[in-house]
């Protein structure tokens, strides 16, 4: 397919397969190989790039799990376009060689491009920033000490050209010269995709590639035919009244995230280890509820919450409680042609509490994810809705928990009751990030911290100061 | 004075833009062709059947080679001649290269490489420690041995015994850039290699062997690895010689890379380990009898796993002195990826025993585990005996404030301290209390300083006042528990392999007074290059920007030691020293007359050659010499001195000197969960007069984070028939930014190495490392808070492992 882009601020009018990864193409075609290949898998950060769209919002994104089908009418910048004209050194640049902030380098320019995107959307939680990459040689301390030394500097002129060049009304990129041999669908509403899709009902849908990416750069699939997502304006978004919030399936973990920060701030909480920056802002909310991944962080907090998913098949539309999307392990209720819409989340006040259980805080797989919503009036539980990702081959409700909490007093009599009957909801399985006896004993685990802190007592280890 | 400048590292301005160059990133002639291996999807057993047609068959293949298209399978090995380049029928680990695909593209070479249709006979893979043993599966005939003294006699004597075991898992290196080797065919069948390799020495070995050639047909060029940590120092064979191999039969150039799977899936690893320890001990902590048994899961093949595993047990005492010891180790054959270095070398997993026994003796016996720790140190080296006069700087002041602050065994510190001193006196090994300052391995300790580090490291971060407070803290709370645990470092540097222990150097000086410097090190993040450069401009008295730092190049430097051992600026800057000196005192036999000076008056400064009160510029001087007919090049050689040692008998002395430090960290553990954070550390570390301070934290912060990385967060999980499940980082997880501790304070320690090393720096490389080690002792602490019993840690500790020694500290 032809993709125009700007790369490094030139526009380009390139023919691509839809699939080919922008990491491949910058470092096979376009030879711009300071863009490395760590993982392939969007889990190292060395292939980080900073993507601009047409709204002016600049992102860090992992190029090896982005494909170029994704970049019509956006900007790419690599690290050999975050120095600026005649190789004046970024901030962050010369901050990262007066602290040694390099020591093999290879993940370096990765570094060099989230620090520069941070940089330039004013961020100074370097470690979350600095979460989806990995370094191996300097322990990350001279690393952070570089980013707060650039963190006062001005934004070089050369960092805002993208977003200006964008904005300009008057740029337009030049006429597709490619024939569009490989063909791939880039619809630009809902009802452009419903139309498309129902015609092709065994098509691949790409919202931000971040588990697709990985069936074509591990699994080695080719995927024909896709259609990509992104250009579906009125999928994306969040939109409230008084009684509900309806959130776009192409909606991205990062603006879910900074939704909630007021209102659910443990999920705001939880989404911010949900992935890594890079991944955040590629990843969609719909594509994490549609994928039916067992392990997936935003199912069970949805659920726990109450939401509603909205479904769509041509023209036909149809509601169901989120939990009852997921009938088995990698299998949804979802016929052929449909797609996830929009999910939607009852306004309620917040008890909500997420509790995310991995072997790395940042980034990383839940082993499990519990989500806690339980309402006590006058020392009683009036409702209960506990969901857990990583506890069986859905996420699902702790039913007989629930049930052994509600119309009970809520005290640790009844807690301590009430963990003894997650072996009744779950069977979980054993696997490389737990056992399943630890699972079992982290969920009960789990809702014991949610009673101690719901009694104000200290419960997180990331509250801790030495 | 260019040397002990806290310079960057040479490369960081093209780290920063993209413009470093690794293998995969040279530019290469359009023909260039992608390999990629078949792996086995079993453990052990044999391949019955192989249709490789429909790999032939896909897009983008040029040549598919199998072990039936050898005459004699290239030998990958760095020691045995056990591992084939491609299997020869057998299969002994899940992942073992099966074929080679040699195509058109990286990513056609790949799913080609996934289209090949095999029948496996197979059968029960052995895996487990105790698979090895009843199977008598093993490295050498039987279990080594080193002995000190009568230890069942000891034991039998001891007024208490405490035995125990830990476990602790393997370690992926994770080096950002993948293994990665290109070879470009030359005329008459020569053929250049370019890898990301530890050991170009070894590649240009291994590949000649492949081809048939002798090793001066074949050249290895390293510019910078993208890390190694050992990872590098033999893993990349396979790919350099199937690189050279599809070069050599098409003519055309070849290069090949790890997808990151299969370079988890391939590639070795740091080898596991169980220690179990069974000690004597008096009534206030001190060992009066120590016997390891180490076993060690070497994989499938030999590779370094008997030089490792020498090394675990070299480092059993750590910075203990043992009056009698005993430690046995088996080399267990299993079928799985052929563990290999991993920076620390096995000492790491040596050290790991010892520590937790200091830990175990303290719980046991109700005492601060460091106060146990002091007890039992190495008696402090005085100065004098180690024959140092130009940098002793170690007061014996210092050494009696630790016995000042030692508390209750204060007096007893000082005692044995002192008695220590006495090298030679006849000291029964078996009596109480009593050191001699000698290692299991029959080496005297003569610059042990650790009294001294370890009183500046506690007093600097109130080792004593963060207990008492911590202690109180956990009273309180009913979730959260906090530990603090402060742990030594005493690390051997040289190759225990003693012929290793040599370097050479070549440095032109050009006619402009430029200097080209290569030597036999490479560089791999380490800033080893900057270094040597360091030394380099230093001995000519100019600006590092005269010297350009060139790669290594077995073209240029022959039969070099592969990077390891924490060796690198030790054996290069020696050598490169010695031929800058060379080229010096050639430089000013010429100018001393014109200077109206002897040679021997002439000094290298400020970017002048000076004698008496004559001087004139560098380059003038190098001119003059050029025009007087006096070569401007010359190599340089080193042999480190004074190593002798019998691995076989366990006697000698392996290392020329020790490394020291000491690392306090302080953790916090959720009870619920066993989730857990670093909330701080403080360390000392020992680096000598550093040649390059920056560059050195930077080896202590980053060696401490991937230490404490190995011990927490870092599981390899194989499946129960013996496949890697942890094989990228999504499943594998290295620390990420927010995992280092939140407070992180390094200080260099301030004394000269004691031996002639260059500049008296010290190595730095593994030695910190270990420093990781202090936060699963502070992890164990916070357990124990939670109850009465011993907790029993294992690693790596992760929530998982903390839940349940929680458990165990409950006697739950």
């Amino acid at each position: 397919m032809g993709i125009r882009f700007l790369l490094n601020g030139e526009p380009r009018d390139v023919e691509a397969a839809p699939t080919v990864t922008l990491l491949d193409w910058l470092r096979e075609e376009a030879r711009l190989t300071g863009t490395k290949e760590g993982c392939n898998e969007g889990d190292c950060g060395a292939c980080t790039v900073m993507v601009t769209d047409a709204d002016g919002t600049s992102r860090a994104l992992n190029a090896c799990i982005l494909f170029m089908g994704q970049l019509e009418g956006r900007a790419v910048r690599t690290v050999e376009g975050i120095a600026g004209p005649g190789g004046a050194l970024h901030p962050v640049q010369e901050a990262m060689v007066a602290h040694h902030g390099s020591q093999c380098g290879f993940c370096t320019p990765g570094f060099v491009v989230s620090m520069a995107v941070a940089h330039l959307n004013g961020r100074r939680d370097h470690d979350d920033q600095l979460a989806g990459n990995l370094c191996r040689c300097t322990g990350y301390a001279p690393i952070v000490r570089a980013a707060e030394a650039a963190a006062d500097a001005p934004v070089p002129d050369w960092m805002r050209a993208d977003a200006e060049a964008l904005g300009d009304p008057a740029f337009t990129f030049p006429k597709i010269r490619s024939s569009g041999a490989t063909p791939a669908a880039v619809p630009t509403s809902s009802d452009a995709l419903a139309e498309w899709y129902a015609a092709h009902p065994d098509a691949t849908l790409i919202a931000g590639a971040t588990d697709v990416g990985l069936w074509v750069t591990k699994g080695l699939r080719d995927l024909a035919p896709v259609a990509f997502l992104n250009r579906c304006a009125d999928l994306t978004g969040i939109a409230a009244d008084q009684d509900s919030i309806r959130i776009g399936a192409m909606t991205s973990l990062t603006e879910v995230g900074a939704y909630f920060t007021d209102r659910h701030p443990s999920l705001a909480g939880m989404i911010r280890r949900y992935g890594s920056v890079q991944v955040r802002n590629a990843a969609t909310i719909g594509g994490n509820i549609a994928n039916g991944s067992p392990i997936g962080d935003s199912p069970p907090a949805l659920i726990a919450l109450g939401a509603t998913l909205h479904l769509r098949k041509g023209e036909a539309r149809r509601d169901m409680p989120l939990e009852a999307f997921f009938l088995d392990y990698g299998k949804q209720d979802r016929a052929p042609g449909e797609f996830v819409e929009a999910i939607s989340v009852p306004v309620q006040p917040d008890r909500l509490a997420c509790y995310k259980l991995s072997k790395r805080f940042d980034q990383d797989i839940s082993a499990v994810c519990g989500c806690f919503n339980v309402t006590v009036e006058e020392g009683v539980v009036v409702a209960a809705r506990i969901a857990f990702g990583g506890m069986a081959g859905v996420p699902k409700r702790a039913a007989a928990v629930e049930a052994a909490l509600v119309d009970r007093p809520w005290s640790l009599e009844t807690v301590t009751a009430a963990q003894a009957r997650f072996a009744e909801d779950f069977t979980p399985l054993s696997d490389m990030r737990a056992s399943a006896a630890y699972r079992l004993r982290a969920a009960e685990g789990m809702l014991m911290r949610y009673f101690r802190e719901s009694r104000g007592e200290a419960v997180s280890v990331l509250e801790v100061r030495a | 004075m260019s040397v002990s400048k806290p310079l960057p590292h040479d490369a960081a301005p093209l780290h920063v833009t993209g413009q470093a160059r690794y293998v995969d990133d040279i530019p290469v002639p359009w023909d260039c062709l992608h390999l990629a291996f078949g792996t086995s999807r079993i453990a052990r057993g044999r391949i019955a059947a192989m249709d490789l047609g429909p790999v032939r068959a896909a897009p983008g293949v040029v040549m598919v080679l199998s072990g039936a298209d050898f005459d004699v399978i290239p030998d990958c090995s760095p020691s045995a001649h056990d591992e084939p380049l491609v299997s020869d029928g057998t299969i002994h680990y899940a992942g073992q290269p099966l074929f080679l695909v040699v195509a058109d593209s990286h990513l056609r070479a790949r799913k080609a490489a996934a289209l090949a249709v095999i029948d496996y006979e197979e059968e029960a893979p052995i895996l487990t420690v105790e698979e090895a043993l009843a199977a008598n599966s093993r490295f050498e005939e039987g279990p080594r041995v080193y002995a000190k003294g009568d230890v069942e006699a000891a034991l039998a004597k001891a007024p208490r015994v405490i035995e125990g075991r830990i476990e602790v898992g393997g370690q992926e290196h994770f080096y950002l850039e993948g293994q990665a080797a290109l070879a470009l065919p030359q005329e008459g069948g020569d053929m250049v290699v370019h890898s990301s390799s530890q050991h170009p020495t070894e590649i240009q070995h291994k590949v000649a062997d492949a081809l048939g050639l002798p090793m001066n047909a074949v050249r290895v060029e390293v510019r910078r690895m993208g890390g190694g940590f050992g990872g590098k120092e033999s893993q990349g064979n396979h790919l350099a010689i199937a690189c050279a191999v599809a070069a050599a039969r098409t003519g055309r150039p070849a290069k090949m890379r790890y997808d990151r799977d299969d370079d988890f899936v391939i590639t070795g690893k740091r080898h596991d380990i169980r220690v179990d320890y069974r000690v004597g001990v008096d009534g206030e902590g001190r060992l009066l009898a120590a016997d390891f048994t180490h076993y060690m899961r070497c994989g499938w093949s030999m590779d370094l796993s008997l030089p490792v595993a020498d090394r675990a047990m070299l480092h059993a005492d750590n910075a203990y002195d043992l009056p009698s010891c005993r430690i046995t180790s088996h080399r267990l054959k299993t079928n799985h990826q052929s563990a290999t270095a991993y920076r620390g070398f096995g000492g790491p997993q040596g050290m790991v025993g010892i520590e937790r026994v200091m830990d175990h003796v303290a719980h046991a016996l109700g005492r601060d585990p460091l106060e146990v720790r002091r007890l039992n140190y190495y008696p402090e080296a005085p100065v004098e005996s180690a024959g140092d006069r130009i940098f002793g700087k170690m007061k014996e002041g210092k050494r009696l404030e630790t016995a000042d602050l030692a508390g209750r065994g204060a007096m007893k510190v000082k005692e044995t301290a002192g008695r220590g001193e006495r090298f030679g006196a006849a000291h029964s090994p078996v009596t109480a209390g009593v050191k001699e300052g000698v290692t299991p391995y029959g080496m005297k300790v003569e610059d042990f300083i650790l009294h001294a580090l370890t009183d500046r490291l506690a007093e600097g971060c109130d080792y004593a006042g963060r207990r008492a407070a911590i202690a109180e803290w956990n009273a309180a709370q009913p979730v959260l528990k906090r530990g603090i645990a402060l742990t030594p470092v005493k690390f051997g540097i040289s190759f225990t392999l003693t012929h290793l222990n040599q370097a050479g150097a070549l440095v032109h000086v050009y006619q402009d007074g430029s200097i080209h410097m290569n030597h036999g090190g490479t560089e791999m993040g380490q800033g080893l290059f900057q270094k040597v450069a360091q030394v380099a401009a230093h001995r000519f008295g100019v600006g590092m920007d005269r010297v350009k730092i060139t790669a290594t190049d077995t073209g240029k430097v022959p039969n070099t030691s592969a990077t390891a051992a924490s060796s690198g600026s030790d054996l290069n800057g020696m050598a490169v020293k010695a031929a800058c000196d060379e080229i010096r005192s050639r430089i000013a036999g010429v100018v001393a007359p014109e200077l109206q000076a002897e040679p021997g008056e002439v000094v290298f400064e400020g970017g002048m050659v000076r004698a008496g009160g004559a001087e004139m510029p560098f380059e003038e001087a190098v001119a003059k010499t050029y025009m007087a007919r006096v070569s401007l090049s010359a190599t340089g050689f080193y042999k480190t001195p004074k190593i002798e040692w019998d691995r076989i008998a366990g006697r000698g002395r392996p290392f020329f000197y020790f490394a020291y430090g000491a690392a306090c960290s302080e953790v916090v553990i959720d009870t619920l969960t066993g989730e857990n954070r670093i909330l701080r550390t403080d360390i000392i570390h020992d680096c000598g007069a550093s040649l390059n301070p920056a560059l050195d934290i930077g080896q202590i912060e980053g060696g401490f984070v991937q230490g404490a990385g190995w011990l927490t967060t870092e599981e390899l999980v194989w499946d129960g028939k013996g496949r890697l499940r942890t094989h990228a980082p999504s499943t594998y997880k290295i620390p990420a930014c927010s995992d280092r501790p939140e407070v992180f304070n390094v200080a260099l320690w301030d004394g000269a190495n004691r031996e002639e090393t260059i500049y008296r720096s010290k190595a730095v490389g593994e030695p910190p490392f270990m420093l990781g080690i202090s936060v699963l002792m502070a992890l164990g602490d916070a357990c124990a808070a939670c109850g009465p019993q011993y907790p029993d840690l294992q690693a790596p500790a992760t929530a998982e492992a903390v839940l349940a020694a929680v458990d165990r500290a409950r006697g739950a």
